[in-house]
């Protein structure tokens, strides 16, 4: 098999997206957009990873915001404490995302598919809890205050915010770049077999809680990139980052935007954030609209808007499996 | 952290008497929640990620009824009721139609109804802080036994909570219509071939894990205050309580809970902070070593 030309391609996609961001803040200088961009990086990588999970995997986790918070805490108190480089506390935050999704998937991942969403629930809250109660480092539901530190490192300055955009850009459509190889690289597809049918995987040969493990640890990973992308964003850190609102939005980002396409999460990310800039500005009762809308949609259209778009021009294709 | 201070309250009777008896409220409280969610779990195979908001609208239906009133009993038998009823509404348009969806659907239907009802509570009674206060008839000097104090109340909530659990054992066991709720949770369709409405099972048994939510929301009103927002903490302690004892077993709810709340009331003794943390590493315990729950035969 020829994996140059696929790989190419995705390249090309990444490229052209990143030029086009780039071009974002000269076509219009409005702060709105910038920070609406760098929102939706953070959130379209979260909702992406979680659906390596949800969508690759078929696991529905519902605490993914535990990476997410996780990582926005991780990468803040090393800038915070320790002042290292950006670079080396965004590396520090993946890596630690890493090993607490290695500790909970280790436990999680051979639980049947409603213990499983419980579980990784009952785990977001104890992480929650422990950010909580662990004042002395985290300040508790205060949140990380005081700001983080920024120093230049190889001529990028991220107090700068036309510095801070690009970087934000760059890293947000790397990670999305990544997954979207790596779902297309032998191992997304063994994860797909896991999900379609764990019982014959396991008579090719294919260690299923290996498999579903790695992908685990691999979506915490990246959703401590975007939580750092946030504590970047926010100069900070909250208790609420890691809040199980947080995972549900998440899921809902990836049921609205459509399971089965890459892009789909992205494409929910985009809209719930618009929807929730609304929303916000006219009430407070913020639940009551999502709820709504959410039941409108797990409800009434039972599937997401690139599910639509893909029945509509490709109606020959199956949409059942994640592409 | 002081794990001394434990070591202490456990060679002390009063100290021991004290915090059992906060223990066993806990685990009474935390017993009709579980039961509930253990039952729905059991029977209709679904779990109901908005339990814990049943709860908390039964606190609050208490609360109305006995401001109306002034009565403690009537407001909880009509916080019950009244629960009981929205559940009954509740299964019957929203979880019905989410039976044989995936996992996805049936997180996200609940997740929208903790959202709605958590912002009605809001509207109705207002964002800020509510509480009963001790009901006249309970406002007795508390009980002491070997040194430690009870507080009557107690005593009228671990009643109450046996009472229901007996009751629950009883009609489970002992009366046809456990046979038939028993029989759907083995095998529905052979239960629905023999020409018994499965789906006035289902609905039932919902609407009696409503009822229990609601009444526990109801009893706890005097101890605890309420708060929009308040059914997700118990949701996750009933969870952990069903883990525990096995998903699916009414009994196994009824050591969980105990044991959840004797850890809640010891834990935090010696590790105020870090008593979630305990109930968490208790879990985790019995998924490792009987993956289960204490009660189950069948495996997760």
């Amino acid at each position: 098999m020829n994996h140059t030309r696929p790989f190419l391609r995705e390249l090309i996609v990444a490229v052209v997206a990143l030029v086009c961001l780039a071009l974002i803040p000269h076509l219009t200088p409005s702060k709105l957009v910038s920070d609406f961009v760098i929102r939706l990086a953070a959130f379209g990588v979260f909702a992406t990873s979680l659906n390596i999970l949800i969508g690759y995997g078929g696991m529905v986790s519902f605490g993914h915001a535990m990476f997410f918070g996780g990582g926005a805490y991780a990468f803040g108190l090393l800038m915070q404490k320790t002042g290292v480089p950006v670079p080396v506390a965004l590396l520090g935050a993946v890596l630690f995302c890493a090993l607490l999704g290695f500790v909970i998937g280790a436990i999680c991942v051979r639980l049947k598919e409603i213990y499983f969403a419980f579980l990784t629930l009952a785990f977001a809250m104890l992480v929650y809890s422990v950010i909580l109660s662990w004042i002395s480092l985290t300040g508790g539901d205060q949140g990380l205050v005081g700001g983080i530190p920024k120093p230049p490192f190889l001529g990028i300055d991220l107090a700068k915010s036309g510095h801070f955009y690009l970087f934000t850009c760059v890293v947000g459509v790397v990670c999305l770049l990544l997954m979207r190889l790596l779902m297309q690289s032998p191992f997304g597809y063994t994860l797909r077999m896991v999900r379609d049918d764990p019982e014959r995987a396991r008579f090719l040969g294919v260690d299923v809680w290996r498999t579903r493990l790695y992908a685990f640890v691999l979506a915490a990973a990246f959703a401590g990139v975007a939580g750092s992308i946030m504590a970047l964003f926010v100069s900070g850190a909250y208790p609420e980052l890691s809040y199980w609102t947080m995972s549900g939005e998440a899921i809902f980002m990836i049921m609205l935007g459509g399971l089965h396409v890459f892009v789909g999460p992205l494409v929910g990310a985009a809209l719930l954030l618009m929807f929730n800039d609304v929303v916000t500005r006219f009430t407070d009762l913020h639940g009551l609209a999502l709820g709504i809308i959410v039941l409108i949609f797990a409800l009434g259209f039972r599937r997401g808007v690139t599910d639509f778009v893909v029945r509509r021009f490709r109606p020959a294709r199956k949409p059942e499996n994640a592409r | 952290m002081n794990p001394h201070e434990l070591f202490n309250c456990v060679t002390s009777m009063s100290c021991i008497v004290t915090q059992a008896s906060t223990g066993l409220i806990i685990g009474a409280l935390l017993f009709l929640v579980a039961a509930g969610l253990t039952l729905i779990f059991g029977v209709l195979r679904v779990i109901n990620f908005a339990h814990g908001s049943l709860y908390m609208l039964g606190a609050y239906f208490g609360l109305t009824v006995y401001r109306m009133t002034g009565s403690y009993l009537l407001a909880v038998v009509i916080a019950g009721l009244g629960v009981a009823l929205f559940s009954i509404v509740f299964e019957r348009f929203f979880i019905r139609r989410i039976y044989d969806a995936d996992v996805l659907m049936q997180l996200l239907v609940c997740y929208a109804f903790i959202l709605i009802l958590d912002d009605v509570v809001k509207l109705v009674w207002g964002a800020e802080f509510l509480s009963m206060g001790m009901p006249e008839a309970f406002q007795s000097p508390p009980l002491m036994l070997g040194g430690g104090i009870i507080p009557v109340f107690y005593l009228v909530l671990v009643a109450a909570a046996g009472v229901i659990a007996l009751a629950l054992w009883y009609v489970l066991k002992h009366t046809r219509i456990g046979k038939v709720v028993r029989a759907a949770a083995h095998n529905p369709t052979m239960t629905s071939t023999l020409g018994l409405n499965t789906q006035l099972i289902y609905a039932g048994v919902f609407a009696c894990g409503g009822l229990l939510a609601g009444m526990a929301g109801a009893l706890a009103a005097p101890v605890r205050s309420m708060s929009p927002g308040m059914g997700f903490s118990i949701l996750i302690e009933s969870f952990i309580v069903t883990v525990i004892g096995g998903m699916g077993s009414v009994s196994g709810a009824l050591v969980g809970a105990l044991l959840i709340g004797m850890v809640r009331s010891f834990g935090s003794i010696g590790f105020p902070d870090f008593v979630e943390v305990l109930t968490f590493l208790a879990m985790i315990l019995i998924l490792v070593l009987r993956p289960g729950g204490l009660m189950s035969r069948r495996h997760a």
